[in-house]
């Protein structure tokens, strides 16, 4: 997979949980262009270990000089976002994927109603440089906990003027999604990002006022859960490798040295998923990819977030 | 590299001949002696020099004489190239893809000077100096596509992606192998699959598709198709079919190893990066059956190739009417040695 070493220009705390990291590539030559919504991986070497989180590209699409993404410090972590704010300083150098887009405008779309929750404003503020440019019509709903929580307001009302709505929670004012989804003409586009419950409400939402599921766009990226150590077997090289319990299966394989395939580390993209061929246990679903049906069968599993609670699992690898 | 673009035709007296070297080159594609589908997907990395695959995108001695080629079928049917209005920055994804590849691996030929949106592109071989600024669609002759298309080898096909499916919202379509663009524009990755045979029970577009849509940028794919036709003809679409359908019952063999011509594509594969869209090219070499004997060991591999294919792919690709003639020309070369696998010609 083709990565790109950057340094770390510039860090600026935002809220007292959110950081802004700016980087810069070491060459010196702009970065890759890219799509709004896109994400890089970035890899951090934390305690000897590798690991690697996904963000979104918050920085215009128009100006690669620079990269820009937020991160907001969760405490009750794998310590990829407490590395971020602690071990992170200007000069840190990085390594991180080229962009990689889950999470794009469909260019069909008449009018688009982007749904931010806290943090989850991120990928929409490259999305909103692209529908700026494009001159599309949109509709930025941003809810937030409370003002000292409100990432980016200022910069947001100077991009979308009257497109953008604000919901401080502490204020008591909420999105109304049956209001919202409920009189938009036919051709709207409706994207979320967010915290779970209120992605899973505007999903539910949607669903119940019958918009089409492909009209309907959300992005989460899920941190792999912890679990019960097991022993993954791949049946092409016989290869067995212990997973414990606050690695992922994928990162276990990885410091084993195995070259497995993955691309969003996330639950949501797919590409990770392998073939189980046995198991003594049962198989524990974290993503977002597989349909409950595919879960139910028990014989694909999306190793960066899913686990198993048994003591052999065998995928073909 | 040092090369002397040819004038030749691709029509009407098909003056059309490969060098020595062109056939040395040849992205000969069987690699067993039976042949089948397959997802035969490799990354598009520097190739060998000298190879087809060496460069991102190839440019070879019939580069002027393809240009022409296409020239002529656009100026017969503009609606070889579509573009669909959503995909305008694709046009400019496609645009900085064809420029900056070609003045990177062949400087002796192109020229491109950017500073900032500035952009200064030279074209010498077919004399085209552009001065224009990127993104604005005032400063070009034409859309940027078929700016820049007119100036490549090979058809593009480019594929919006949303839905979790590819749409053939864009392209640039003039040396095809029997398809129109015209009717497959707008259609989805299945859709316009439909007509292969075998390919769909075997699930074949289910795992392409679902690799092409984490194709990452900065990361291209490569793989090779193929085909055959008579003459040495770029633009069999079925537009035109009344020209060159008749050609296939004018096989005889006196003078197949002359007239029947081996087509592969050598198909790559790029996510574009500000719209988010793949680009699909298709590049055309093709190579008489004469030729191909110049290497025994491609004369024993295509005889075993052809004796050997599935009645269903030989109709899909056209070649009924003169396939046992093919066989029977090159069947005095092949003694039934074992040529092991690969597709090395000797």
């Amino acid at each position: 997979m083709s990565v790109l070493n950057v340094t770390v220009e510039k860090v600026e705390q935002i809220t007292d949980v959110v950081k802004q990291f700016t980087f810069v590539q070491d060459n010196g030559e702009a970065l890759p262009k890219f799509s709004g919504g896109s994400h890089v991986v970035v890899s951090m070497d934390i305690n000897g270990r590798t690991h690697r989180n996904p963000y979104s590209l918050m920085s215009s699409p128009a100006n690669t000089d620079s990269y820009q993404i937020a991160v907001r410090r969760q405490d009750k972590s794998r310590g990829g976002s407490v590395f971020m704010h602690d071990q992170v300083k200007p000069g840190t150098k990085l390594t991180i994927t080229y962009p990689v887009n889950l999470f794009a405008i469909n260019r069909l779309g008449k009018k688009h109603i982007l749904v931010a929750g806290g943090i989850g404003i991120t990928p929409f503020m490259s999305q909103i440089a692209d529908l700026n440019r494009l001159g599309a019509d949109y509709e930025l709903h941003y809810a937030y906990r409370s003002s000292e929580h409100a990432a980016f307001r200022e910069q947001l009302e100077e991009l979308c003027g009257d497109r953008v709505h604000f919901y401080v929670e502490g204020d008591g004012t909420r999105i109304d999604f049956g209001d919202l989804l409920g009189q938009q003409p036919l051709g709207t586009h409706a994207y979320v990002c967010g915290p779970e419950p209120m992605v899973k409400m505007m999903l539910l939402t949607a669903k119940y006022l019958g918009w089409p599921s492909n009209h309907v766009h959300s992005e989460q990226f899920l941190a792999p859960p912890v679990g019960d150590e097991f022993t993954v077997v791949l049946n092409q090289s016989a290869k067995e490798i212990v997973v414990p319990g606050d690695m992922s299966m994928l990162e276990a394989m990885e410091e084993a040295g195995v070259d497995a395939p993955f691309l969003c580390r996330g639950g949501a993209c797919g590409r990770c998923e392998l073939d189980v061929l046995e198991t003594d246990g049962a198989l524990l679903h974290h993503d977002h990819y597989l349909s409950d049906a595919e879960k139910a069968a028990g014989n694909k599993i999306m190793p960066c977030v899913s686990r198993a609670k048994c003591t052999r699992l065998v995928v073909n690898l | 590299m040092n090369m002397a673009f040819k004038n030749e035709t691709f029509r009407d007296d098909y003056t059309f001949t490969n060098s020595p070297e062109a056939i040395r080159r040849f992205p000969f594609p069987f690699d067993k002696d039976e042949y089948m589908y397959s997802v035969n997907i490799e990354q598009h990395t520097k190739g060998a020099p000298g190879s087809v695959f060496e460069n991102v995108i190839d440019l070879d001695e019939h580069y002027l004489a393809e240009c022409e080629d296409r020239r002529i079928t656009l100026a017969d049917d503009p609606d070889r190239c579509i573009a669909l209005p959503h995909m305008m920055d694709a046009q400019w994804d496609m645009l900085e893809l064809g420029m900056e590849s070609l003045a990177k691996d062949f400087p002796e030929h192109f020229q491109l000077s950017r500073d900032g949106d500035n952009w200064h592109w030279v074209n010498k071989p077919l004399d085209i100096e552009q001065k224009f600024v990127f993104g604005d669609l005032s400063t070009l002759p034409m859309e940027p596509f078929e700016f820049i298309s007119r100036q490549l080898q090979g058809d593009w096909v480019v594929m919006d992606q949303r839905d979790e499916d590819l749409f053939a919202d864009m392209g640039m379509v003039t040396s095809q192998a029997d398809w129109s663009l015209a009717f497959d524009a707008g259609m989805s990755f299945k859709e316009w699959h439909g007509p292969v045979p075998q390919a769909n029970e075997m699930g074949i577009f289910e795992r392409a598709l679902k690799y092409l849509l984490h194709l990452q940028y900065g990361s291209p794919v490569r793989r090779l198709n193929w085909t055959m036709t008579v003459n040495p003809r770029l633009d069999t679409s079925p537009e035109n079919y009344p020209i060159w359908g008749p050609d296939n019952v004018s096989v005889t063999a006196n003078n197949v190893a002359d007239k029947v011509f081996l087509r592969v594509e050598l198909q790559t594969l790029f996510r574009l990066p500000r719209s988010n869209a793949i680009t699909f090219g298709i590049r055309g070499y093709l190579i008489s059956v004469r030729d191909i004997a110049t290497y025994p060991r491609w004369a024993k591999r295509l005889h075993r190739v052809l004796t050997n294919l599935h009645p269903d792919l030989a109709e899909y690709k056209g070649l009924t009417n003169y396939r046992q003639l093919v066989i029977d020309w090159l069947a005095p070369m092949d003694d039934g040695a074992d040529i092991g696998e690969g597709t090395h010609p000797e």
